[in-house]
């Protein structure tokens, strides 16, 4: 191994990055596209969900129901509709995904019985938000008719004692506010880190294939882990800026607490660009097409990235075996990592054995990625 | 020639953006004429070729191919031409007879017609036997002879063939040439382009263009004895290092040129001069010189000309 | 002997059910040009690549510098540059930078690889264009800085492969200029080329046809062998002679050319006057009869023909 030749390389591969200001906007602005679309597009929290109102009683108290759902961070009021008629048209035209619908007889039951009928309909065919709405709208009920069972109790005089509601308290740790947001974000700087870091050196070696210069370079006595280690190396760089970008934003622009150490997270996020950046620089290697390259290491980073590594379906819940393909998903170990140093603050030692984990893997991608490079057209 | 011309080109001009790729080319051929456009990559023969055949829009002087003008009409031009472009376009996977069904079709060679036509262009192009054969089983030399069957099935009056014979073997490269001159008996009007210098001897007249302009243009006779100023000799001798110095300092001596083991020397008089230069190189105690008369090559005749008009600086792409 | 630089023996490549090199045997000297020569597909460039070794025979051995290349790919590397068909350097770099890159890899000295590109620049009237991208030369150019990029680390074997095809023949012959310049200086090469008229600049070359080797020769030597003669007949109107000359005795065969036919005779001096009074009895208007040299073209179709290899 020649440091000479491995600086030539470096320095050749970073003329050309320089030179093609198109890939080097797309590889510093990808990474913040992408973690705008994500963190905005991907929130597993139901927010506002259109509602639309069929109030046949029209009395002082469905009113108040009425408003407590308007009053609601959950649902947004968008119509009040004139009778049964119209429920239906409202659904299909995706107007509302609920419909709430007040008997004429609702505030006489309440009074006379205790015991009040309302009628929610529901668009199923988002069967998930559907659950989410119906149970809020359970939940804005029942904080209705407490209140409206104290305000009886209490007319009458009598002591609410056995009306006092249990008062159940989770108490939520590292996520206090339960935003799934804080819980996200970092998921999604790995699953960017991962898109944006095998895209920069998929296209590195396919690109010689490509344009014929492969060919003379294989007849001179560069060695394959030479060509390797200065191909890595400036897109290493690109790849740090481009895991600052997402941090920051991470940070700055999303509020996620950020109660770890830089340093910490520098050299995961270094491990882990390490993985991804050989798994572009096999990709690249096996298949000489520039397109073809692209497609496989966006296949093979962006697919076990958000599925199999805990990102957006928790492990603990997969099948068995499906448990156990996780392991071999580096991003797995990269979340858990990026969790815990921004949510917990841990530090090394509490991470070693994912970071343990983490650089084996990225030892025995790099051996594979230099291994990889044969100097012949065959 | 110019009441029966085929193809008038007249100051034509094509630019892209700043690069002029064609840089006002005037010519005329006739019925039945085979012209040979002959330059290096890049000169403007396949420009040339696209204008002509209504494919590029020309950016002035005018053109007309079968007396139809191809800046105002290039459908019309495009029906009664035949194409047939470097790169092989035929199909593969389909049959000999396929193939030649569907350009026949593409061109609209009348249903009543197309069988007439297909067994018209098998038989000349010599594909007997091979009609149900696919394409891809046929050697370069069989797929180029079927690509210009293609082109000529709907019998036009004049063929375009840019770089017809890249990457056939000389056999097959004489066999395709005798089409030509076949077709041209029949009347037919055939612009050819090449970059092989030697190839141009087959044409009846050649157009020598470099950097989009027409540096000459004649029979390969008239180009060879028009260009090189004076006669060539080779000289063959065994210190080649001392016999140039000896031979750049004879009199009537215009240029010497390394040629593989010989000499190239362009004198004034060959049969006046050969003699001389051989006893001045004995003189110096060379044994064994021999000296031959020989005639330039269009590759000779090419560098001189280009020389003498004077090479435009090098290096714009 | 102690002066061949490059000794191929029964070097054979496949690809699928094709024979791309088909045994071929050859070597080539200190200070010789070699050439291949052959159309598209008769297996030039991969008979380079083998040479380059970049790409494995199937069979047979090459060696260069007495150094068995398939053994030892990379150790013939240092001695060794090659030009392969396309363009092989980086259109995005500058010149100065492309010869640099290339010098670094073969750890050439500073001083050295500079005051060897500062000459080559000179010579190549290349100077001003040291700071433009490759991508921005022209064809000719190119070719001379993949020369130059070759050259920097003074290897006793160049390998070129078609370095001229496409390019204008002013510039062709510059660079023929310059090989002739590195054969005095000793360099061994093997250059293939798509232009038969080219080949007569080579010292000796192989004639390729499908993979396999037709003949090897001096062009002196390859001339020598050529069965027969041309004959040159020049007339206005061509084709009535190529009618009667074709069924006169001893003519092999009869070549339209633009100005008038080239026939493929036996014996020359025989079937000279013979083909003379032929065309005067038939009253056909003829401006000239001569022998004439062959070309190589003619050379490699009578060789074909020779060795029963027709189409």
């Amino acid at each position: 191994m020649r440091l000479r030749r491995i600086k030539a390389i470096a320095v050749k591969e970073g003329l050309q990055i320089v030179r093609d200001p198109r890939s080097l906007m797309i590889a510093l602005l990808l990474p913040l596209m992408q973690m705008f679309m994500f963190g905005y597009g991907v929130s597993l929290d139901v927010q506002r969900i259109p509602l639309c109102v069929l109030d046949n009683e029209a009395s002082q108290q469905s009113r108040d129901l009425i408003g407590r759902f308007a009053a609601s961070r959950y649902f947004s009021l968008v119509r009040a509709l004139g009778g049964q008629r119209d429920i239906a048209p409202r659904l299909d035209d995706g107007t509302c995904r609920i419909v709430l619908v007040i008997p004429s007889d609702f505030s006489r039951s309440l009074n006379d019985t205790g015991a009040g009928r309302l009628q929610a309909l529901l668009d199923g065919t988002d069967s998930n938000t559907a659950n989410i709405a119906a149970n809020y709208a359970k939940a804005v009920v029942s904080a209705f008719s407490i209140s409206l069972q104290l305000e009886t109790v209490q007319r009458k005089g009598g002591v609410p004692q056995s009306l006092t509601p249990v008062d159940v308290e989770a108490r939520v740790w590292f996520n206090e506010e339960l935003e799934s947001r804080n819980f996200i974000v970092p998921g999604i700087v790995a699953l960017v880190m991962a898109i944006v870091g095998a895209q920069l050196t998929s296209l590195t070696i396919a690109r010689e294939w490509e344009r014929g210069t492969m060919e003379l370079l294989i007849s001179t006595p560069v060695q394959p882990m030479e060509l390797m280690i200065g191909k890595l190396l400036p897109y290493f760089c690109v790849g740090l800026a481009d895991a600052a970008i997402c941090l920051a934003l991470a940070v700055f622009w999303f509020d996620v607490p950020f109660r770890g150490t830089v340093a910490t997270l520098f050299f995961t996020t270094s491990l882990f660009l390490l993985v991804v950046l050989s798994i572009g620089y096999i990709v690249s290697v096996s298949i000489r097409s520039q397109v073809g390259a692209s497609q496989i290491a966006l296949l093979l980073t962006m697919l076990p990235t958000t599925l199999l590594s805990g990102f957006a379906f928790p492990i603990d819940q997969m099948p068995a075996l499906v448990q156990g393909v996780t392991f071999l998903v580096s991003a797995r170990y990269y979340i858990l990592i990026l969790k815990a140093v921004f949510l917990k603050g841990s530090g090394l030692t509490a991470l070693a054995l994912p970071i343990l984990c983490l650089a084996l893997y990225a030892l025995v991608l790099v051996v594979l990625a230099a291994r990889a490079f044969r100097k012949t057209l065959d | 020639m110019t009441s029966e011309s085929r193809i008038t080109v007249d100051g034509l001009i094509k630019r892209f953006g700043d690069f002029v790729a064609l840089d006002g080319i005037s010519f005329a051929v006739g019925a039945g004429e085979i012209m040979g456009f002959l330059g290096p990559n890049g000169a403007g023969k396949s420009t040339l070729i696209r204008i002509l055949c209504g494919l590029l829009r020309p950016s002035g002087g005018q053109a007309s191919v079968a007396g139809i003008d191809v800046a105002s009409d290039p459908e019309g031009v495009r029906r009664r031409i035949g194409y047939m472009s470097q790169k092989f376009s035929l199909y593969g996977d389909l049959s000999v007879v396929e193939n030649l069904r569907f350009f026949g079709g593409i061109y609209g060679v009348p249903r009543s017609a197309l069988d007439g036509q297909v067994a018209f262009v098998v038989e000349m192009a010599g594909l007997q036997g091979r009609e149900d054969s696919l394409v891809a089983t046929l050697a370069g030399g069989w797929k180029q002879r079927l690509a210009l069957g293609a082109a000529i099935l709907h019998r036009p009056s004049v063929l375009f063939l840019d770089e017809p014979t890249s990457g056939v073997d000389p056999q097959s490269r004489r066999r395709f040439w005798d089409l030509i001159h076949r077709l041209g008996a029949d009347g037919v009007s055939v612009l050819v382009s090449t970059h092989y210098m030697d190839e141009a001897e087959y044409c009846n007249r050649i157009a020598l263009i470099n950097r989009g302009r027409l540096i000459t243009l004649g029979t390969p006779h008239e180009i060879k004895a028009r260009s090189v100023a004076g006669e060539l000799l080779a000289v063959e001798a065994e210190d080649v290092g001392r016999a140039i110095a000896a031979l750049r300092e004879a009199p009537g001596v215009r240029n010497v040129a390394v040629f593989g083991r010989l000499l190239h020397v362009v004198v004034d008089d060959a049969a006046a001069r050969a003699s001389e230069l051989k006893a001045r190189l004995n003189a110096l105690g060379m044994a064994g010189v021999r000296t031959e008369r020989i005639l330039p090559t269009m590759e000779d005749s090419f560098v001189h000309l280009v020389g003498r008009a004077g090479r435009s600086p090098e290096g714009a792409a | 002997m102690a002066d061949v630089v490059v000794e191929a023996r029964g070097l054979s490549k496949r690809f699928g059910a094709l024979t791309a090199v088909d045994r071929l045997d050859f070597t080539v000297r200190r200070g010789e040009i070699f050439g291949l020569v052959g159309p598209d597909g008769a297996g030039k460039t991969t008979t380079m690549r083998m040479l380059a070794s970049v790409m494995l025979p199937d069979d047979g051995q090459i060696e260069i510098d007495g150094i068995d290349v398939l053994r030892h790919p990379e150790r013939t590397k240092q001695h060794v540059s090659y030009m392969p068909q396309r363009f092989g350097l980086y259109e995005d770099l500058t010149v100065d930078e492309n010869i640099r890159f290339y010098a670094d890899l073969f750890e050439v000295p500073p001083q050295v690889w500079r005051s060897r590109a500062d000459a080559m620049l000179t010579a190549s009237d290349m100077t001003t264009f040291r700071a433009r991208l490759a991508g921005q030369l022209s064809g000719g150019m190119k070719q001379k800085l993949g020369l130059i990029c070759a050259l920097v680390h003074t290897p006793g074997v160049l390998l070129l492969d078609e370095p001229t095809t496409g390019v204008d023949p002013v510039s062709r012959r510059e660079f023929w200029e310059i090989l002739y310049g590195l054969r005095g200086e000793g360099v061994a090469m093997v250059i293939s080329t798509a232009y038969l008229d080219e080949a007569e600049r080579c010292d000796r070359l192989a004639l390729l046809h499908r993979g396999a080797m037709v003949h090897c020769d001096t062009p002196a030597g390859l001339k020598a062998r050529m069965p027969g003669a041309m004959i040159e007949i020049m007339a206005a109107d061509p084709r009535p002679l190529w009618e009667i000359v074709r069924t006169l005795p001893g003519v092999k065969e009869v070549l339209l050319v633009g100005t008038g036919v080239h026939a493929h005779v036996d014996d020359a001096d025989r079937r000279l006057p013979e083909i003379e009074q032929a065309i005067g009895a038939a009253g056909v208007a003829a401006s000239r009869i001569a022998r004439v040299s062959p070309s190589i073209e003619d050379l490699f179709v009578a060789l074909l023909e020779l060795n029963g290899k027709r189409d």
